[in-house]
């Protein structure tokens, strides 16, 4: 008697889970496109702040060049280019801040110099680490039509290890990361240059990195 | 029984209120606090889910046992919970990018879960909803009060990002209310958190007992 209590007990909550799970799968479905619409557009927002409306005429989110290292990652570069010819590249990179990755989108011009550079994500202290934002300083601004050799790589560093960017007041790790995020960045892009440059718009490639160290 | 709605009103905004009394869902009610703009949309979130799982639960009641009842309530809640989040996602993205992090969390916030089992899961559907709804709004006043004393004293703004979170029409209700820099950095950290839900619980006992209805500390009054 008890057994058979027991099975409609698990009738009862099995009939629950399929009722309930069919009305997830048809919020799924309904909100699905929208979902992905959504994450197109935040890609373009975040993209059209390194590389400038007037030198692309493509669409960045979907042109991309996938670089796989041979660590086994994978870098997403998104390539403007102007009547068939590439005119800059943006691509992710991060490094590990006080608390958690700081990831930047970084904008980077055929010479290698920076178009831009923003941070998308990161979890710093509030009041001492996120003037890193540009919602809350220029700072980020500063990085702007630098590359290696202006200044020279060993000067790509905070002042208090004796480069030439500034730190916070109470932060040094903060940008000490952002800075190695961007540096680390700008070699990537130079030693898979080549690659990036023969790109051909209007479809998606995956092709193999060159060696150096690839932004995480 | 009560179905008298002013009474599911007075105990769900200020009586029986979830963070000020019943002390429920103190995590997000602190998390979350660092703005009054945070608080109120975590509340917000936090208020429809538990207005459309009351309801569920409500309509569902006879239909379940006993002995099956907690996973039907949990089952219900991160429905309701997931539901929310994939709207949200798709047709309020500005505020899902600001609360995205959080919604999942409403799944294990004791507050719905309290009130499905003292109340909607022995009421009918209105009443439930009711509830639901005011002690999801008593929750987001709670949220907003606090984030409005944290962001005050500590960014020394009020509702920053407003428009963000409810649209460009309500860009009135951000504004400045101290100097820029001189907040003290603390009140919008965690410890800031609990300093200022202690003192919210410190004015509204103290308003309770000049008022003389002054409600037992712990022992949350539950409906019949």
């Amino acid at each position: 008697m008890s057994s058979q209590r027991t099975l409609i007990h698990g009738l009862i909550l099995g009939a629950f889970c399929l009722g309930f799970g069919m009305l997830l799968v048809l919020t799924n479905n309904f909100t699905k496109n929208d979902i992905a619409l959504r994450a197109v557009e935040d890609r373009q927002n975040s993209l059209k702040q390194v590389i400038p409306d007037s030198i692309h005429d493509n669409n960045l989110a979907t042109d991309t060049l996938t670089l796989k290292t041979d660590q086994g990652n994978e870098v997403v570069a998104y390539v403007s280019t102007k009547e068939g010819k590439v005119t800059g590249v943006a691509f992710e990179t991060s490094g590990s801040g006080y608390s958690g990755a700081i990831k930047v989108m970084l904008g980077v011009d055929p010479e290698g110099k920076i178009l831009g550079a923003r941070v998308l994500s990161h979890k710093e202290t509030p009041g001492l680490g996120d003037k890193i934002e540009v919602k809350k300083g220029d700072w980020i601004l500063r990085f702007t039509g630098l590359s290696i050799g202006n200044p020279p790589l060993d000067k790509w560093k905070v002042k208090k290890d004796g480069g030439q960017f500034d730190q916070f007041a109470g932060a040094t790790i903060t940008p000490r990361a952002v800075v190695k995020a961007i540096r680390e960045g700008l070699q990537f892009f130079d030693a898979n240059k080549t690659k990036l440059m023969e790109f051909k718009a209007g479809k998606t490639q995956t092709v193999d990195a060159e060696t150096g160290k690839a932004p995480k | 029984m009560t179905t008298d709605y002013r009474t599911i009103a007075r105990e769900g905004l200020w009586t029986n209120n979830g963070v000020l009394s019943m002390m429920l869902g103190l995590c997000p009610a602190m998390a979350m606090t660092n703005s009054a703009t945070n608080g109120l949309g975590m509340g917000l979130a936090t208020a429809a889910v538990m207005t459309a799982s009351a309801m569920l639960v409500s309509i569902f009641r006879n239909h379940f046992s006993q002995e099956v009842r907690i996973p039907v309530f949990v089952l219900i809640i991160a429905t309701t919970v997931t539901i929310v989040d994939m709207c949200m996602n798709a047709w309020m993205h500005e505020l899902y990018k600001v609360l995205g992090l959080f919604i999942p969390l409403i799944v294990v916030n004791c507050l719905p879960f309290a009130r499905i089992e003292m109340f909607a899961s022995k009421q009918s559907a209105l009443p439930s909803l009711a509830d639901g709804f005011f002690m999801g709004v008593g929750f987001t006043l709670a949220l907003t009060a606090i984030g409005a004393v944290r962001e005050i004293s500590g960014s020394g703004t009020l509702f920053s990002d407003a428009s963000l979170l409810l649209g460009p029409a309500f860009k009135f209700l951000e504004m400045r209310v101290l100097p820029e820099d001189t907040g003290i950095l603390m009140m919008i950290l965690p410890p800031g958190a609990f300093l200022v839900t202690g003192l919210m619980l410190v004015v509204k006992r103290m308003i309770d007992e000049r008022s003389n209805k002054a409600v037992p500390a712990i022992a949350a009054h539950c409906a019949p």
